[in-house]
């Protein structure tokens, strides 16, 4: 015989077992753990980096994120404005279609809000004001969104690129009008002074009001409309959508326009609750961010508020630990890039199961003994 | 038995989640024999394969080739002691030639000389009497050429244990009993071989030993020639099964569904339908006959309005108003809005017919959900509908709002026919029903058929196994490269005129001259 029987006849450390299905109650288990495991990484990493002991850096950390009532908004708002974009790019997310130009879109929305304020403040009442900046952000917002959507639709582009790209003409279109709106040519726009809107209980009850509702709309029309429904279909199979009779492209163009709309809704409350201005880094990365709260809660709308407050509680928090022990801007990325790092890391652990030799062989023993 | 044990399997287990694929499977297999693995679909029979070829790992239990305990961690491993499978779905690249593909992975020492491949091929070929010519193409191959090319692949890597998945089921019967041939051949070279099937007739005919699995579990090895088929079943099913099709006479025949002179080609312009008329009448079953991918898919397509033909006419026989419409270039929804009651069960259940993450309740929604004006979809309709299939065809399933994809076949199938069916058609296509069902819920789904038929509906069914076609259909069609070579009266017919017409445009085995003559 010519085989080389002699080879390594140990059995591998340990083989990779699919799980069927994992209790849900288990499965927040390792993703609770996840999270332990990660700010238990993070504080050794503090410990090391800024000689804080670990009980300080969850300390700092809790503390900066809600440790005051101002904290505590900054909290809500800065996780409401994620929510929003993040509820933007679920409709097309659920389809499959990986917008990842919420950044531009939103961006665009900002800017067609800040022109209708700067060309038409003054001559109009505020509420007007208001409106027209409103449907002029939705608007831009939605034909940023629909041009990639018509493109795959008709010619089976890549939307992930195409969407990717427009986010850079979206930057470079405020350049461009930051350069007309300022003759100083300081490129500084200052402050609006009209297109506000109005104040209600506090600075930004309005625009988390504003979220909140939304959240809740976007969750009917996902999981209650016809429209949510054909979303879900094409997302699931083309071949289904296309077997029943759904126009594929129809639904990819229209999906887009309300993902680009609500992006520019995003861009008009940044706008029009908090910034009153525009720069090329009004949106910051959110757009992106946006992604990862979608993705975490799983596309669902409802779970999505508590992963973008839990992305801006992570983002707060060791923001406030790199004041405090004086170290790197960098670090708060650093935090939640571990964190996240690890949550998306453990959904191996809720797919799989490691099988090890040894508790095979002890279920073997014990199986064989009873 | 006399003969040297090749491969013992001993307490072999292999767990998917909670679900036992295999549970304590003990198996021999010895030097010179052909072993069936018989067992119905989604017993366990590719899984303890697999594990053979390395492809999984048993979580419990050993695995011995010529007496000694080895690990089997991957094909590569598998290949190391002598063992080679051939898979139901074939793994070759397209442009390479069959020389290339097969000498493709092979470590060796030498230096690569393609000459050399070549003759070696050609050696291995004529041992055994495989027809082939290495130097050709994989993609101007048939079905059956790029088979011998998989079993050539192993047989290069030196295998002596060959593993064959479902061998039969891409094969016209002639073809079939060309590969027993050589089958035999190779078990009188001393070589072990194991064939996964469940086709019966195929057992009897090749096989030394059969071995049944069932649920996962070996339920025995016996000699072939010492059992049959009604007892084999009865090990499989774990009971009595009755294997007879009720082919009641048809009533109140009219003509429902007219195909005239339907062409079509693919993307690259390559004729997929070749002036294909015939025409579907109510009360009856029409069988569509064909080796896989000969248009069978394309031409339910069309009808269905899913894709479009570029000449020819199909032609819908209202019987309500007696009027008739020409359904081509209408996409379904158009179709349905003409009145036209068409269902259609594809081949592709969980890709096309049904959304496997959604439930059965959204599923049933997929045909119904456009009706009314409110945006909003209701789902109290499609839920009494999911009820209602679920109790009627046994359909077993923990809820209504269970995802489809987490039922065996057998339900998903139910599942998918229970809604076409629902839709109350006139006409009703089904491609490939009983793919991967087990016995039984094939023959619920022909009774299904026929009781739609005895209700006048006109049924098509797109089937592989020529013994259901010719027992169950009233009148059989047969395709071939896309043109129609053949329509039969299924009392009269026999399979093995099928087998002939199935393959009629390729006879004389001379397949590149048929391609010239098609351009």
């Amino acid at each position: 015989m010519k085989k080389p029987n002699n080879t390594s006849l140990h059995e591998p450390a340990f083989h990779i077992v699919k799980r069927d299905t994992i209790p849900l109650g288990k499965a927040m288990l390792i993703r609770v753990a996840a999270v332990a495991a990660a700010l238990l990484l993070c504080s050794v990493l503090s410990v090391l980096l800024i000689n804080a002991n670990p009980f300080e850096f969850i300390e700092t950390l809790i503390d900066g994120a809600v440790g005051s009532a101002r904290r505590l908004w900054k909290l809500a708002k800065d996780s409401a404005v994620l929510l929003c974009i993040s509820l933007a790019v679920t409709p097309a997310f659920r389809m499959r279609f990986w917008n990842i130009g919420a950044e531009g879109q939103t961006l665009i929305g900002a800017l067609a809000a800040v022109a209708v304020a700067f060309y038409l403040g003054g001559s109009l009442p505020n509420t007007v004001l208001l409106v027209l900046m409103l449907l002029a952000a939705v608007l831009a917002g939605a034909v940023w969104g629909c041009i990639p959507a018509i493109f795959k639709a008709l010619w089976k582009t890549n939307e992930t690129l195409f969407t990717l790209m427009m986010n850079y003409v979206a930057t470079g279109l405020v350049s461009f009008f930051l350069v007309i709106w300022t003759p100083s040519g300081s490129s500084v726009l200052g402050a609006l002074s009209v297109g506000h809107l109005p104040i209600v209980f506090h600075e930004y009850f309005l625009l988390i009001a504003i979220t909140l509702i939304l959240t809740f709309v976007v969750h009917i029309y996902l999981s209650r409309t016809k429209q949510g429904y054909e979303i879900s279909v094409v997302g699931e199979s083309e071949n289904t959508a296309r077997y029943i009779g759904i126009g594929v492209g129809k639904v990819i163009i229209r999906t887009m326009i309300v993902s680009g709309a609500i992006c520019g809704l995003a861009g008009f409350l940044i706008v029009g609750a908090l910034d009153h201005s525009i720069t090329t880094t009004t949106v910051g990365g959110l757009g992106f961010t946006a992604i990862m709260a979608s993705w975490l809660a799983k596309f669902n709308p409802i779970v999505m508020i508590g992963s973008s407050a839990f992305i801006t509680f992570l983002d707060q928090g060791s923001a406030q630990i790199s004041t405090n022990f004086n170290i790197d801007s960098s670090f708060p990325d650093m935090v939640v890039g571990i964190v996240l790092f690890f949550i998306i890391g453990c959904e191996f652990f809720i797919s799989y199961r490691l099988k090890f030799r040894d508790s095979d062989q002890n279920a073997k023993k014990g199986g064989a003994g009873k | 038995m006399n003969k040297p044990v090749a491969l013992e399997m001993k307490k072999v287990s292999k767990y998917f989640g909670t679900l036992a694929a295999n549970k304590d499977v003990d198996l021999t297999v010895y030097r010179g024999e052909i072993l069936a693995i018989l067992g119905e679909n989604g017993c366990g029979k590719t899984t303890l394969m697999n594990m053979i070829a390395g492809i999984y790992y048993p979580d419990h239990g050993t695995i011995a080739v010529d007496g000694q305990e080895v690990v089997i961690r991957s094909p590569k491993d598998a290949f190391r002691h002598g063992i080679g499978m051939i898979h139901q779905h074939f793994k070759l690249v397209d442009l390479f030639t069959a020389a290339e593909n097969i000498v493709l992975g092979v470590d060796s020492e030498e230096k690569f000389n393609i000459r050399d491949v070549n003759r070696r091929v050609q050696e291995i070929a004529d041992k055994y009497g495989f027809r082939i010519d290495p130097k050709k193409k994989i993609y101007e191959m048939s079905v059956s050429e790029k088979q011998t090319v998989e079993i050539l692949k192993v047989l290069y890597r030196g295998a002596d244990i060959l593993i064959l998945d479902e061998p039969s089921a891409v094969l016209t019967p002639q073809e079939t009993d060309k590969l027993f041939d050589i089958l035999r051949r190779m078990r009188a070279d001393g070589k072990s071989i194991l064939i996964i099937t469940h086709k019966l007739h195929e057992v009897l005919s090749i096989s030394d030993r059969v071995a049944v699995l069932r649920k996962g579990e070996h339920v025995a090895t016996v000699e072939t020639a010492q059992t049959n088929e009604s007892q084999l079943t009865e090990m499989m099913v774990g009971k009595k099964v009755e294997l007879n099709i009720d082919r009641p006479e048809p009533k109140n025949v009219t003509d429902r569904l007219e195909i005239k002179h339907l062409s079509m080609t693919d993307a690259e312009g390559v004729k997929i339908l070749d002036d294909v008329s015939f025409t579907a009448r109510s009360g009856e079953i029409l069988g569509i006959a064909g080796i896989a991918g000969s248009g069978q898919k394309e031409l339910l397509e069309s009808i269905a309005g899913l894709c479009h033909p570029i000449e020819g006419e199909i032609l819908y026989h209202n019987p309500k108003n007696d009027t008739t419409e020409n359904l081509r270039d209408k996409d379904p929804v158009a179709i349905r809005e003409l009145g036209v009651r068409l269902s259609f069960v594809p081949e592709d259940r969980l890709g096309m017919g049904l959304v496997g993450n959604m439930d059965l309740v959204d599923n049933m929604m997929l045909r119904s959900y456009r009706k009314g004006h409110s945006m909003f979809v209701d789902r109290k309709k499609p839920g009494d509908l999911a009820k209602k299939i679920v109790e009627e065809l046994e359909v077993s399933t923990p809820s209504t709002h269970t995802p489809v994809r987490r039922l065996s076949g057998g339900n998903v199938q139910k599942v998918l026919v229970g809604r076409e069916i629902a839709a109350a058609p006139t006409v009703l296509m089904a491609a490939y029903p009983v793919r991967g069902l087990d016995i039984n819920s094939s023959y619920t789904i022909y009774g299904l058929l026929t009781k739609q038929k005895e209700q006048g509906v006109s049924v098509i069914f797109v089937g592989e196994d020529l013994d259901v076609l010719v027992e169950l259909c009233d009148r059989i069609l047969v395709i071939c490269g896309g043109r129609v070579t053949g329509i039969l009266d299924g009392r009269k017919t026999t399979k093995e005129e099928i087998g002939l017409l199935m393959t009629k445009a390729e006879r004389a085995d001379a397949p590149e001259l048929t391609e010239k003559e098609g351009n």
